[in-house]
């Protein structure tokens, strides 16, 4: 038995530190937020230099291996410094379903513009009355001949305003959640039809809500086989799940580290609060949660990893959400009842964790999503 | 033993029904629905349309202008004016100046500033908390020194709620630093127009200024503005301080937000073709909240029967800020959680008065998440709940 990381693992893992230390401070993220854009296409070819880009795909793809490993030690750093720029709808959820359910072509053409960075996707899935559910599409996609018509409209579209394409999950038959029917398919991000409603997320983050009017694209656009995407999106958004856990579980050991600091320098009747036993069991209450999630999510990456069955890697998905989402609810409130008053501030980035953590808590799905996923699977 | 209203009582409910059906706007009601923020005036107005009916100030005795109100009746009037969404009365003067004005200020200060609260003419902000002193209120440092008739006054408040609108600020002031902590403090009234008083808007999570910082720079008050005796101001903060928790426990204010927990329930997909009130997960935390308010609202009637024979708010209190506001926090846990993938958006402005861009999310859903930040203060202030914790492992338990 052996937890610690590769050589390999350990450079991707300096080479990311080393970046957000240097580059991303709670200014410079401010900055960033406050841009046009909303996040910085600097530090997106930063990434691509560095070879960030190829993580998640597989070396036939042209990646690094698409270890689950190597996703979480980056996205954990990425969650302690709050990166808004948008790694998980570009690589994991858009690169993820083209290598899923994408023909040699359209890997060909689509995964290296990914990867040298002139790409961005957005996944364009959840819907105003889908919930959690990926399997619950209303959005239709009419096919004539090699002509599809696609309309309905999609929610929470991370990165929408700034994709190049938006991968749309649509119906081609069934009822609205009967897991056959549904495919996917690569809509350019300026077709006639398509309107984007930007905005920028609690968490920084850009989305934008997509509404898509008769849309027409040519049979050629669908990735994979009509009507059989349901298990390939479900894997995708998995894998994207287990991204924004070590996502959360990094912004909630900041969230931990920044209160015990804080609570060893603010004074309260001539002393650090720190010296109450009453705040000094909470944090180390907040210091279990945290190793608690630090633990599941590794399990989960360990074992998406491994030659277990798709059912037993959804299970270990669903068990590491459920209980981050338990550790996120503790650790973040926690954080900012410790801190008082300064907590609920704009100007403090201890706020700022508490708000990324509160929308990861509940994206691909919050705690109730995935326990009952995990009993019922 | 009986909980039930007497025939007199049951009469005076429905008379406060009536009055709140038909004289509270329903515009206002409207924007409470959606979660808009009334503005400033429209507070006001809603202040003086209670004044013009006598019913501006439930708590204060007669004598000044209240209602003589039983403790049942004040209690039916709170519970009325929570369950159609009625804004209570601006705290800061009626419920926590003026009550140490009525028991420590001078004739002449009762006559001057009383009947302008009563009328709403005169918007009041506190002035407690100090970046050093939150918690440890009495380590407040900022000064007032005398001056022939007149006190300079240097320092700066923090957590102003609403700062930007007031005229006048109640201040704890330091004017004995020789002497124990809680000896040298002075109660103050500081007109916010005077020279050398600015303030700094402090933008919450939720994007909105609610509080700010006020920094006094200078600033000649009037020694006529001190309440009662110098160096006392601590005795009489205390007294302010239990006002300050009695009807916080937002019992009406969370049967109607249960009420529409309920209905959004029911109208939110599960994504699985039923909707959120088929859910049993959800269901269940739904009737957790309402347990919990049931019995906090009997520990609230408990408070009041002993009120209402004439025993004063005791530490009990604390028990109805610490269970209240969590209990609140819980809701908006429960809001976050119907609303999901629609209450990422940050867009404040939405909640705006006036928006009229596109809104983006059905209903309030979009403002869920910020109502779960902004309450995020709701255990901190007021006596933070540990605070509240440590007075009722102290005065209560004996510990």
């Amino acid at each position: 038995m052996d937890f610690s990381y590769t050589q390999e693992q350990k450079m991707l893992q300096e080479s990311v530190q080393k970046f957000v230390q240097k580059s991303y401070d709670f200014d410079t993220r401010n900055k960033i937020m406050a841009s046009e854009r909303g996040y910085s296409e600097e530090n997106w070819q930063l990434f691509a230099e560095l070879g960030w880009l190829t993580v998640t795909f597989s070396e036939a793809d042209g990646g690094l291996g698409g270890s689950a490993v190597d996703l979480i030690l980056m996205m954990d750093e990425f969650g302690k410094a709050m990166l808004v720029e948008p790694f998980i709808p570009t690589t994991v959820l858009g690169g993820g379903l083209i290598s899923a359910l994408g023909s040699a072509q359209q890997k060909a053409e689509f995964i290296p513009q990914i990867m040298e960075g002139r790409l961005q996707l957005a996944c364009a899935y959840a819907e105003p009355s889908s919930r959690y559910n990926p399997g619950s599409v209303a959005t239709t996609a009419k096919v004539d001949g090699d002509s599809v018509t696609i309309d309905g409209i999609k929610i929470a579209v991370l990165n929408g305003s700034n994709a190049n394409k938006l991968l749309v999950v649509a119906r081609e038959s069934g009822a609205r959640t009967d897991r056959e029917g549904i495919s996917v398919f690569m809509v350019d991000a300026d077709a006639p039809g398509v309107s984007i409603q930007a905005f920028t997320n609690i968490d920084g983050k850009m989305s934008a809500q997509v509404s898509f009017e008769a849309v027409e694209v040519t049979v050629a656009a669908r990735l994979g086989v009509a009507g059989g995407a349901i298990g390939a999106l479900e894997t995708v958004i998995d894998r994207a799940t287990v991204a924004v856990c070590a996502e959360a579980t990094g912004a909630l050991e900041a969230m931990l580290q920044k209160t015990v600091e804080y609570s060893k320098v603010r004074k309260q009747f001539g002393t650090p609060i720190g010296t109450f036993q009453a705040l000094q069991h909470r944090m180390v209450d907040m210091f279990i949660e945290c190793q608690m999630a630090r633990s599941i999510i590794i399990r989960a990456a360990m074992k998406l990893d491994s030659g277990d069955d798709e059912i037993e890697k959804a299970r270990v998905v669903s068990a590491a959400k459920s209980r981050l989402g338990k550790a996120i609810r503790k650790v973040s409130q926690e954080a900012i009842q410790i801190h008082g008053g300064i907590g609920m501030t704009a100007e403090l980035d201890v706020g700022h964790l508490f708000k990324c953590v509160t929308a990861l808590a509940m994206m691909f799905g919050n705690i109730d999503y995935h326990t009952a996923r995990f009993a019922e699977l | 033993m009986n909980a039930d209203f007497t025939a007199e009582e049951l009469a005076f409910e429905g008379e406060v029904q009536e009055f709140l059906s038909s004289e509270f706007p329903s515009e206002y009601r409207n924007k409470a629905d959606a979660n808009i923020r009334l503005s400033k005036d429209e507070l006001v107005n809603w202040q003086k349309i209670l004044y013009r009916k006598g019913w501006a100030a439930p708590d204060w005795p007669q004598e000044y202008g209240g209602t003589g109100w039983s403790a049942t009746q004040k209690y039916i009037f709170a519970t009325e004016m929570g369950l159609i969404g009625a804004p209570e009365p601006v705290p800061f003067g009626m419920k926590m100046v003026a009550p140490v004005i009525m028991a420590y200020g001078s004739d002449e200060q009762k006559q001057r500033f009383l009947p302008d609260i009563l009328e709403s003419n005169v918007w009041w902000c506190q002035g407690y908390s100090e970046p050093n002193a939150g918690s440890d209120l009495a380590s407040l440092k900022m000064s007032a020194v005398r001056d022939g008739d007149d006190y300079i006054v240097n320092g700066s408040k923090t957590w102003n709620t609403l700062g930007q609108y007031a005229d006048w600020i109640f201040c704890l002031v330091r004017t004995d630093n020789s002497v124990k902590k809680q000896e040298g403090i002075s109660f103050l009234l500081i007109d916010m127009h005077s020279a050398g008083v600015s303030l700094k808007p402090i933008y919450l999570l939720d994007g909105y200024p609610e509080v700010n910082e006020i920094f006094f720079d200078e600033v000649r008050v009037p020694a006529k503005n001190l309440i009662g005796e110098e160096n006392k101001g601590w005795t009489y903060a205390k007294l302010l301080l239990t006002h300050e928790r009695t009807n916080i426990s937002g019992v009406p204010r969370g049967k109607r937000r249960l009420r529409a927990l309920k209905r959004i329930a029911s109208d939110t997909d599960d994504g699985f073709g039923s909707n959120m009130m088929g859910n049993s997960m959800f269901k269940n935390k739904l009737a957790e909240a309402e347990i919990e308010l049931q019995a906090l609202e009997y520990v609230e009637l408990r408070t009041l029967a002993a009120l209402s024979v004439g025993k004063a708010p005791g530490p009990e209190s604390s028990i109805l800020k610490i269970v209240g506001t969590e209990l609140a926090q819980k809701m908006d846990e429960l809001f976050v959680e119907l609303a999901a993938y629609n209450c990422l958006p940050f867009l404040p402005e939405q909640f705006e008065d006036g928006f009229q861009g596109n809104s983006v999310g059905p209903g309030t859903a979009a403002s869920s998440a910020l109502v779960y930040f902004n309450n995020r203060k709701l255990s901190i202030f007021g006596g933070s709940n540990e605070i509240q914790r440590n007075i009722i492992s102290k005065a209560v338990l004996g510990l």
